[in-house]
């Protein structure tokens, strides 16, 4: 059997491969290439060095470095609030009080619209809100930052609240009993039983939420367009910089290579730490 | 091993089989741009290829995605045959992908050179629909504004100079609850789907005056002569409309239409291609007509309304022989045929600039009947001038400027710096 696997393994392993490669490590690199080339389309590419990066960085209208700290405070502060209010739902949902089926459901259900819908859909809400103080989403940037934030925490709320019920289901009775046989209260044992066994989920849910909060678009779009050009995140700049100008989609993509560099930094920082703490059972 | 190699060779094989098949005969692929017409096309495609055999799919980008749209698909394997540009800008982008239609009989039946486009010798796109626009109004709305005592004007051709359309504007304002409307105006939402009236079609008011008194047709640094024309409409329009300046950011096209059709508001800025829509909406031919839009110069009383194109065919340079001559072949058919120019004329309820059209194909639509009265009437069309800005960035920090000042974040001075020197640095930076 072992020696079967070792003789095929490949043509397991093939499937996944040609779709990661197809899906993910093709347009990676070509889209690294691109980022040093002039072009209209992918393909009539042609090669001029660094000058989109100059260009990316001399982009007379761009608010490049605004969106740069925007988004590290969206990203940020969305990543402590959704993982706060996951985890507390998580907890109380696995009680076992009635109905926690279909409050699991209900929390979940806003991850299954699409981003676009869903900014549209609150667009109208809060601007139906916003109109009675004689404002709208788009007076300013911090309008726009909170129905950002607002927005993000109802819809990943429920997808961390699952990967933190799956985390707390899997923490062993026993453990918690012989804390309770301690004499630790509910708050000793949540703070150094549970929250030490849950750190994999955590790894993972600040993982997902500040990625998440980095390369946020479709609802930052639908939100609040173009009009606001201080509530634009990178990735939105990005867009304008790629469609905005003849003959700059190459700057917009050095822009993107700049942007996942970063992402990836921080992400490996964020892995780092968390990873770190992670005990095992 | 050698079996799955042989399978995936087959499939190959297959694969080459077909697209050879289908390039013999050639076929078209028609990357749409107007969602409004999207239906009428593909009805008209489903009747050519019923007609002759050729295969036409038509395909339609969503609206404000057509770039994006155009550009990952044209890198297929089965690109679009025809796409098209907006004007001079579009071209530039699109440049090396356009093939010349000089030798087709397109380009012999257009009326004149004025719609089309060149590359040196070369005919590269050439407009396939004429479209004005202008402030449509609502004929109802103002007879019974005429009707009341003490009317600025007597007569809606009185209107002929900023001054006096402003005087009407501000009085129906005044008299809304007599008029029974909201506003003399629908709102001017900057909401993308409404904001290109205002930061295109609007801009190019001030951008007209000025190339026509400096005599040139495009530049790379504007002086913004006219700003302050453009200051008094804006001002117009925002402060006797059936909403607060403040709001606008959240106001929609959608939202315009509504308060204009549902009789809220009198005057509506937008143009020709808004027929359709006010008549789904259950408002008459007698019930429309059109304003040019004054902004306060200099022998405006013989302005008209602003007349140009911003569509224009192109055929993909790239496309094989047989489906070039294929989309050509489609495209004369379409503007010579019975049923082509049927569909193009009254069902599609466009103006062409074709010689074709003349004998009995003109659109039926009471706003292209609007403007050939001024054009009859002797007054001059205002031209688009909108393709010469020099990038979409441009349009929309204009955009972001006229909102701003719109709902008191920010002041007129920022409207001309993103204007005056916004132009200067986009020109700069565009390549």
């Amino acid at each position: 059997m072992e020696k079967a696997i070792k003789k095929w393994w490949p043509l397991f392993v093939l499937p996944t491969m040609a779709a990661f490669a197809i899906g993910f490590l093709v347009p990676f690199v070509w889209g690294l290439y691109l980022s040093f080339c002039n072009f209209t389309t992918i393909n009539d590419a042609v090669f001029t060095g660094l000058e989109n990066y100059v260009m990316a960085f001399t982009d007379p209208s761009s608010v490049f470095t605004h969106a740069l700290w925007y988004t590290a405070l969206f990203s940020a502060l969305s990543t402590v609030i959704i993982n706060l209010l996951s985890l507390t739902v998580a907890i109380l949902l696995v009680r076992g009080i009635r109905g926690t089926n279909i409050f699991r459901t209900v929390f979940f259900m806003p991850n299954l619209i699409g981003g676009i819908v869903l900014g549209w859909l609150w667009q109208v809400l809060i601007n139906g809100v916003l109109e009675k103080y004689g404002v709208t989403i788009v007076t300013n940037e911090w309008y726009g930052f909170w129905s950002l934030i607002l927005v993000m925490t109802w819809q990943q709320l429920g997808y961390m609240m699952i990967i933190y019920i799956s985390g707390l289901q899997s923490i062993p009775e026993e453990l918690s009993e012989a804390a309770s046989i301690d004499g630790a209260n509910a708050w000793q044992t949540l703070r150094h039983v549970k929250l030490p066994m849950l750190m994999p989920s955590i790894t993972i849910c600040t993982f997902l939420t500040i990625t998440n909060g980095f390369k946020l678009f479709d609802q930052n779009l639908a939100l609040v367009g173009q009009n606001s050009p201080n509530s634009q995140l990178m990735a939105l700049d990005i867009y304008n910089t790629f469609y905005g100008r003849t003959g700059w989609a190459g700057a917009g993509q050095a822009k993107a290579v700049v942007f996942c560099i970063i992402v990836v930094a921080i992400a490996l920082i964020q892995q780092k730490l968390t990873h770190s703490r992670e005990v095992q059972q | 091993m050698k079996k799955i190699s042989a399978l995936i060779l087959a499939l190959a094989l297959a694969l080459t089989c077909v697209s050879f098949a289908s390039a013999e005969t050639g076929s078209v692929y028609y990357l749409n741009f107007k969602p409004e017409q999207a239906q009428q096309w593909e009805e008209l495609a489903a009747q050519y290829t019923k007609e002759t055999g050729v295969p036409v799919t038509v395909v339609t980008a969503a609206s404000g995605t057509y770039e994006q749209t155009l550009q990952s698909e044209i890198v297929k394997e089965d690109a679009p045959t025809l796409f098209q540009v907006n004007g001079p800008k579009g071209l530039a982008t699109w440049k090396e992908y356009c093939a010349d239609l000089s030798a087709t009989k397109l380009y012999e039946n257009v009326k004149s050179d004025d719609f089309v486009l060149k590359q040196g010798e070369e005919v590269v796109g050439i407009a396939y629909v004429i479209e004005t626009y202008g402030i449509i109004y609502n004929k109802d709305l103002m007879a019974k504004y005429i009707a009341l005592e003490n009317a600025k004007i007597k007569d809606v051709a009185e209107i002929n100079t900023f001054d006096t359309f402003k005087a009407v504007v501000e009085d129906m304002q005044a008299r809304k609850d007599e008029l029974g409307i909201v506003g003399a105006f629908t709102s001017a939402g900057m909401d993308s789907s409404s904001d290109w009236r205002f930061k295109t079609h609007l801009a190019n008011m001030p951008i007209y005056y000025e190339y026509k008194a400096d005599g040139i047709g495009d530049t790379a640094a504007i002086k913004g002569t006219y700003l302050d024309n453009y200051k008094m409409i804006w001002d117009l329009y925002i402060n006797n409309a059936t909403c607060a300046p403040s709001l606008i950011g959240a106001k929609t096209g959608s939202d315009a239409l509504a308060d204009f059709v549902l009789g809220e508001a009198v005057f509506y800025q937008n143009g020709t291609w808004a027929y359709g829509d006010c008549i789904n909406e259950g408002m008459t031919d007698e019930q429309l007509g059109m304003l040019p839009i004054f902004i306060g110069v200099e022998g405006e009383e013989n302005q008209g309304l602003c007349t140009g194109s911003e569509n224009y065919w192109c055929v993909n340079k790239n496309a094989s022989e047989e489906d070039k001559a294929a989309t050509i072949a489609f495209l004369e058919w379409c503007i010579t045929s019975d049923t082509g120019r049927d569909a193009i004329a009254n069902k599609m309820g466009f103006l062409t600039p074709f010689k074709s059209f003349d004998d009995g194909y003109v659109a039926n639509n009471a706003l292209i009947a609007a403007a050939d009265e001024y054009i009859a009437g002797g007054k001059t069309s205002v031209s688009w001038n909108f393709p010469t800005m020099p990038s979409e960035t441009w349009k929309n920090g204009v955009g972001v400027a006229l909102l701003n000042y719109a709902q008191g974040t920010g002041n007129w001075d920022a409207v001309v710096t993103a204007f005056v020197d916004g132009w200067a640095a986009e020109a700069a930076a565009a390549k």
